[in-house]
């Protein structure tokens, strides 16, 4: 029965807007989803390989700005007088920049990686992000800086009467799952293969995996890629159904967002990303509906998440596997805690 | 086989290994022993590449490997069997055993040398879908040296094999590394339990801040009066 779980849940999530007419459940449920994406990415960053990127959100922001400005096409002049510009660019394209523009910064920060590990990536990633905001704020000329880049074009596909524009709330929230559905499927596969075998040894013990001959920084730098463009098609997706982009894009709660979907869904697991996403990117507007006071509303919201971390350290998904898989299973999370790491010493 | 020639490494300006020469012959078992800080375990890793030399130069049958990157090292034939933490916790001990042939593409030969392998050490077969963080110091040796063994090495390092563990499991671990040799593998092992070491290996050389000051046979070097004084306390 549980096998065919995900199939199941996959229907579930396509027949939506079929029965959910209410038209603001369904824009939470689709920047619910985006963020869920932004999740998976940085799953794979801080869940399988380790490297905790607090600096997530500038993948996520240069996927929204590259996508944006590439449809909206721009003049700038570069130092020295040379004048660039760009016209205006179809959407479906615009976009596919956004992710390369992304996965290109995603390359550069993982060799960076290679060299400073542990709190010193956690610092150059925050310090990153940073940068990155500082820069949208003053290249007026590029970003408009605080006045935002508005009228962003909605993205469209096909010719002629085939054309569907991604304009209403039930297309753009397909859209959404279909991109989803999509990093899933390629995260799935890549940590189940020989570079995910490698990431999780680097998880583990990365002297180890370096004498078992696994290419340490070959394996971070494509992983970092991967997160990184999966996190800009995030922001993409963001960027053409919201329509307008300003450099409050790469504010730190954002990544915030992101970690606590990571951390209490399940670090390196594929469903913990999407089940931490669900809970914690409904909460908030299921007490709105209940009529709950603003205030009130963020004091639940931290006292789940103070309570899911307290007792379920492991996330959600781990825990549940573990009620599952009853007495074997919870032999091995005894063993999980991060006091077994020092025990060989 | 190996041919370390006045190696020499630095961790920032702390030099580590100051002229070291060693060399070690096919099918021999040579062991290091010294002191804390003596460059031992440094010496291992420049050998399988994890550190850098600054100079010097490492051959391996005739080939210089010095300052090659660890995954080319091994895929030449030398396997490294680090100390501290020896396993990856939370893999099982059957994905532990597959890293240790991550470079390897024989799938039919892995599955033989895995086979073989969990016959050998049948509490290893036993467990072998528990996660290896569960498994007690010794098994979690054992575990380790199998895995340096699932590269088909011509050479294998081990790195304080003794380290941590129960005396009894000491005995076993050592009769393990003699079972290595006898199987044609050219073994270097570094060991603080100096007399152990001596009595199990072929050769030896006694390092002292970076560099060698001794060597000899194992008897030789078991009567020699400054190894007897400075390292077995007799």
């Amino acid at each position: 029965m549980m096998k065919y779980f995900p199939q199941a849940f996959l229907g579930l999530l396509v027949s939506v807007p079929f029965w959910l007419t209410d038209s603001y459940m369904l824009h939470i449920l689709i920047t619910t989803g985006i963020f869920i994406i932004a999740a998976m990415s940085l799953n794979l960053l801080l869940g399988y390989t380790g490297q905790l990127s607090l600096g997530h959100v500038a993948f996520f922001g240069i996927g929204a700005y590259g996508s944006a400005l590439t449809s909206l096409g721009f003049e700038i002049t570069l130092p020295g007088g040379i004048p660039l510009g760009v016209s205006p660019k179809p959407v479906w394209f615009a976009m596919l920049v956004g992710i390369v523009a992304a996965g290109f910064t995603g390359w550069a920060i993982g060799k960076l990686a290679f060299r400073v590990r542990g709190a010193y990536f956690v610092i150059v990633s925050i310090s990153f992000a940073e940068v990155v905001r500082l820069v949208a704020v003053n290249w007026v000329e590029l970003t408009q800086g605080p006045m935002a880049l508005n009228n962003i074009p909605v993205l469209r596909l096909g010719w002629g009467s085939a054309e569907v524009a991604f304009l209403r709330k039930p297309a753009f929230y397909w859209l959404v799952l279909a991109v989803g559905t999509v990093c899933y499927i390629i995260i799935s596969r890549l940590v189940s293969s020989r570079a995910g075998r490698a990431m999780i040894a680097l998880r583990e013990n990365e002297p180890l995996a370096m004498s078992v001959g696994v290419d340490v920084t070959r394996y971070l730098v494509l992983a970092t890629i991967v997160s990184a463009a999966m996190a800009g098609s995030a922001g993409a997706l963001y960027t053409h159904y919201i329509r307008i982009v300003d450099p409050d894009i790469f504010l730190f709660v954002y990544t915030v967002t992101m970690v606590i979907m990571v951390v209490t869904g399940g670090k390196g697991t594929l469903a913990g990303p999407i089940v931490g996403g669900v809970i914690f990117g409904l909460i908030p507007e299921l007490l709105r509906t209940m009529a709950i006071k603003p205030e009130v509303q963020w004091i639940i919201y931290g006292v789940v998440m103070v309570l899911v971390v307290y007792f379920l350290p492991m996330g959600i998904v781990p825990a549940l596997r573990n009620w599952r898989g009853g007495q074997q299973a919870s032999s091995t999370a005894a063993a999980s805690g991060p006091q077994m790491e020092g025990a060989g010493k | 086989m190996l041919v370390i020639d006045r190696l020499q490494c630095n961790y920032g300006k702390v030099q580590a290994v100051r002229s070291m020469s060693i060399e070690v012959r096919p099918g021999e078992l040579v062991t290091l022993i010294g002191a804390n800080g003596a460059g031992k375990s440094t010496t291992l890793k420049a050998i399988s590449g994890l550190v850098k030399p600054a100079a010097g130069s490492i051959k391996l049958e005739g080939r210089d490997i010095t300052g090659a990157p660890p995954h080319e090292i091994l895929q030449l034939g030398i396997s490294h069997c680090p100390e501290g933490r020896r396993v990856f916790p939370h893999m099982t001990v059957r994905e532990n055993l597959e890293m240790g042939c991550y470079l390897r593409t024989d799938a039919q030969g892995i599955a033989e040398d895995m086979d073989s392998m969990l016959d050998r050490f049948p509490i290893l077969r036993q467990r072998q879908d528990q996660a290896a963080g569960t498994l007690s110091g010794g098994e979690q040796q054992m575990l380790a040296i199998s895995r340096a063994l699932m590269s088909r090495p011509k050479l294998v390092l081990f790195d304080e094999p003794s380290l941590g563990l129960a005396p009894n499991i000491v005995d076993a671990t050592f009769d393990i590394i003699r079972q290595v040799r006898a199987d044609g593998v050219t073994v270097v092992m570094v060991e603080q339990n100096a007399f152990a070491a001596l009595d199990l290996c072929d050769r030896a050389y006694v390092l002292e801040q970076g560099s060698v000051t001794l060597s000899g046979t194992g008897e030789e070097l078991l009567d020699n009066p400054h190894v007897r004084s400075a390292y077995l306390g007799m």
